[in-house]
């Protein structure tokens, strides 16, 4: 009785709506290859994370005071007065810095496996427009406590739109819409974190995920599961009803349906996560300092530095590049163009060999100083300048480029191993 | 679901725990959420419990005291108005104090816990205006009723008490807050009175 | 293929392993600091670490975030008791912990204005206050002839040195016993340890409220993931 109750409605539904459609679509009769490993959760859980950001996010709004007099204050006051305030502040700072291990280790993975060589050269576009966009909210969103952190912090990167020749000056000026950082800039600062970035955010996920259902998800194999139609025995074929606008074009092979395999094991992975997401932030929510800095307990001070001023740790790998390059138009140039890099890369990899598994030694070891270099840039961005410490960011800023150099020279005439045509059990 | 190709009843029975566990993680994880939303330390600090000296008040007189952001009107009551609350009880919707308009403490026929004064909110039960305190010349609004309650907004009457009378447009009768006595003349709005101390 | 995942992961494991000595080169010279050892949970320890800051800190430094009330319940103190032995100013019982000290005055007093404690304790560390608090010594130079090898040149007065006496400090920059105080130096000891402890609640007042909930969450977390593994590994049967 109940359930004719829900088809009719369904059904009611379908006709002037997709959505049943869509369902089979993206979810239940989504072909994805079989073969996912651990590294394949991360988008699952930045997408969690991001419902987090969001739902707290707002929630924070509800008590925040966005003014110069009023915000740190007002954080304090959610800290203590409003009741279960301190757990919905703690979940949004933890998600802030969650977000972005789990985007570096979704691109990590990309990496890997090719997931941006053709024809996800645009997936891998829109994830860098994501990861830009996420730069910029975080940046936003950590001047809003107002601490002496949040102030020389925000100090310290507008300063760097003073480095453009000529309009320099004019420009940081029009972004703080004060002779100093105040509470004009917080304002607008958070207006666009709050409602601007966020509703970006959003779309940019949203065509993130329609491009990679358009091009279907890659594997760590990097072998396609969607074969010329009619090149397959039919034994061969997923035993697996898939939607027909993937069956009726292709033969696919080694794929089971997003649904149930693929939301069962990422439910599985975000309890996982969550654990230790939990275990964060009920027992160590200041993440050793490195998620809520000691100096932001005290309240802005325009006249008083920090000892040492350091941006936040995800932002650590471009800040050292900004600092080592002894010439400050230089460093912003290279800060920047290491960002710009990474959106050419589907450009700079001219092989066709997809996954690291089947690519040469080369390739191996570029990914992995790529990645050793990476978190040294990381770490660096987070302790004082010493000289020691800028020689080993420029040989790891020149290892950071250099993976896309080398790339580029070794990925046209590679030596790959032979491909398999199907996906292994 | 129509891709399970097989579905005993292990799998059924791990579906539902998973989705009986999820549901009463996203119950918890929905606490925080809700629980936001009570009135904050803040709010309770400002609405704390108000003091107000009554021995100054002379009989008759009216004071206005603020709690929770409503006036709330101290009435010292002559022994006389306080005797001649009982002779209109004909006119009134609800003379016993039956509708749950005050603690049970103040639920008797002068609706205070001392007959002298009266402590009621000073918000109509119609819309919410503040009637004013008509000494004397109450006769006008009410025949034979010296004192009362006039509400200017759409003319509903209340007695000495704060009991509405018939025919106008309030329901019910004023507010009695909570409240009791600390000293002799130091009353206390938004307490009730401590049974085991018998402060009242 | 698995191995590749490994290399690659070991590789940024073996990074961050690198980067252990340099951090500790980077960080620079810093102060030692003793440690504090107090412990949130003893309300006794936070009622006389309450009472000492009442009388020895709060003329100065204000607690502006941090209120009478949730103090009281949050150390046990009855409210009577409290507005008695503990509220000095006349505030009410819902307000904020504050002094009535003029700022821009006290700056001209003291240098800067006095800063207000309620996140002392998050912003140093207890650590930190302990070790300040036990680390005056005598300074001629200084406007209140008194000088603090944790907080060079501060400038705040040796405030508790009836109780702990003063110190000097030789060319070494080591401090003599304290000599003339009411409290023998574990004594004394006690006393700033006691206010460490109370500076560290009142930084965060549900610390110990979090970490209790923590292990629920963490619990409730553990079952489930057992649930979703047997889940995952049901369905995956089809598969494999």
């Amino acid at each position: 009785m109940l359930m004719k109750v829900f088809t009719d409605f369904m059904g009611w539904i379908d006709q002037r709506l997709p959505v049943t459609d869509a369902w089979n679509k993206h979810i239940a009769q989504y072909p994805a290859p079989k073969n996912f490993n651990f590294w394949y959760i991360f988008g699952s859980l930045a997408m969690l994370v991001l419902v987090n950001q969001i739902f707290t996010g707002i929630w924070l709004t509800m008590n925040y005071e966005p003014s110069g007099e009023g915000a740190f204050a007002s954080i304090e006051y959610i800290m203590r007065d409003v009741d279960f305030g301190w757990l919905l502040r703690y979940m949004h700072s933890t998600g802030a810095s969650a977000f972005f291990i789990v985007v570096y280790l979704h691109m990590v993975r990309g990496l890997m496996y090719g997931s941006y060589q053709k024809p996800r050269e645009l997936l891998w576009i829109f994830g860098m427009l994501i990861f830009l966009v996420l730069m910029a909210e975080a940046f936003m969103g950590y001047l809003l406590p107002w601490g002496n952190m949040s102030y020389w912090g925000a100090q310290v990167i507008i300063s760097i739109f003073g480095l453009v020749p000529i309009i320099g000056d004019d420009l940081t000026l029009w972004i703080r819409g004060d002779y100093v950082i105040s509470g004009a800039t917080l304002n607008r600062f958070f207006a666009l974190h709050v409602i601007a970035l966020p509703l970006v955010l959003v779309i940019l996920v949203f065509l993130h995920i329609l491009a990679l259902h358009e091009v279907g998800s890659n594997n760590p194999e990097g072998i396609d599961i969607k074969k010329p139609k009619g090149s397959m025995k039919p034994e061969e074929i997923s035993k697996f009803t898939f939607h027909k606008q993937y069956s009726d074009k292709y033969d696919i092979v080694d794929a089971v349906p997003f649904h149930p395999y693929y939301t069962v094991k990422d439910i599985m992975f975000v309890v996982g996560f969550l654990f230790l997401f939990c275990w964060v932030m009920f027992f160590a929510p200041e993440g050793g300092g490195y998620f809520m800095e000691a100096p932001n307990f005290t309240p802005a001070n325009g006249l008083k530095t920090p000892e040492h001023i350091a941006p936040v740790w995800y932002f650590g790998p471009f800040y050292t590049i900004l600092r080592v390059i002894p010439n400050a138009m230089l460093g912003a140039i290279g800060m920047f163009s290491a960002i710009i890099v990474l959106f050419l890369l589907p450009w700079f990899d001219r092989g066709t060999v997809k996954s690291v598994r089947y690519r040469s030694k080369w390739h191996l070891i570029n990914l992995i100083q790529f990645s050793i270099c990476f978190v040294v840039l990381g770490a660096l961005g987070t302790m004082p300048a010493t000289p020691t410490a800028n020689l080993i960011g420029a040989i790891a800023s020149f290892g950071y480029f250099g993976f896309f150099v080398a790339l580029w020279f070794y990925s046209k005439n590679e030596n790959t191993k032979p491909m398999p045509e199907r996906i292994a059990d | 679901m129509s891709n399970v190709p097989v579905n005993n009843s292990r799998r059924r029975f791990l579906t539902a725990a998973t989705a009986v566990v999820g549901g009463a993680g996203v119950v918890g994880a929905a606490v925080p959420f809700i629980a936001s939303w009570n009135p904050s330390a803040r709010a309770k600090a400002a609405g704390a419990p108000v003091e107000v000296n009554v021995g100054k008040i002379q009989p008759g007189q009216l004071i206005r005291a603020e709690w929770r952001g409503k006036p709330v009107y101290v009435v010292r009551r002559t022994e006389k108005t306080v005797s001649d609350l009982a002779k209109h009880d004909d006119q009134l919707r609800d003379p016993n104090s039956e509708k749950a308009q005050q603690p049970e403490y103040a639920t008797n026929p002068y609706r205070s816990i001392k007959p002298e004064f009266l402590v009621a909110l000073g918000v109509c039960t119609h819309l919410g205006c503040a009637p004013t305190h008509h000494g004397g010349d109450f006769e006008e609004f009410v025949e034979g009723v010296p004192n009362g309650f006039y509400c200017p907004c759409h003319g509903s009457k209340f007695d000495m008490a704060g009991r509405v009378f018939q025919g106008v447009p309030a329901p019910l009768n004023l507010v009695v807050p909570e409240h009791s006595f600390t000293g002799n003349d130091t009353l206390l709005i938004g307490v009730s009175p401590d049974v085991n101390k018998g402060a009242a | 293929m698995k191995k590749l995942i490994i290399a690659v992961t070991f590789g940024m494991l073996c990074s961050v392993t690198a980067l252990v000595p340099f951090s500790a080169i980077a960080s620079g010279p810093s102060v030692h600091l003793d440690k504090a050892n107090n412990d949130l949970s003893d309300k006794e320890s936070l009622k006389k670490g309450f009472k000492t800051y009442i009388n020895y800190c709060l003329g100065c430094h204000q607690l502006q975030y941090q209120r009478y009330g949730r103090t009281f319940d949050d150390l046990g103190i009855e409210e009577a008791d409290g507005i008695a032995n503990y509220m000095y100013t006349g505030d009410k019982v819902g307000g904020h912990i504050l002094n009535a000290m003029p700022k821009k005055e006290a700056a001209k007093w003291f240098g800067s204005a006095p800063p207000d404690l309620t996140l002392e304790a998050r912003f140093r560390s207890p650590d930190w206050i302990y070790t300040y608090l036990r680390s005056f010594h005598i300074d001629e130079n200084r406007p209140f002839g008194v000088n603090n090898t944790v907080f060079k040149d501060v400038g705040m007065p040796h405030v508790l040195q009836d109780l702990q006496g003063v110190s000097t400090i030789d060319e070494h920059g080591k401090l003599s016993p304290a000599m003339g105080g009411t409290l023998t130096a574990e004594e004394y000891d006690v006393v700033v340890r006691d206010l460490t402890n109370f500076l560290e609640y009142v930084g965060e007042p549900n610390k110990l409220e979090r970490k209790a909930l923590g292990y629920w969450v963490l619990a409730f977390l553990f079952f489930f993931f057992i649930l979703t593994y047997f889940l995952k590994r049901e369905y995956w049967k089809d598969v494999h």
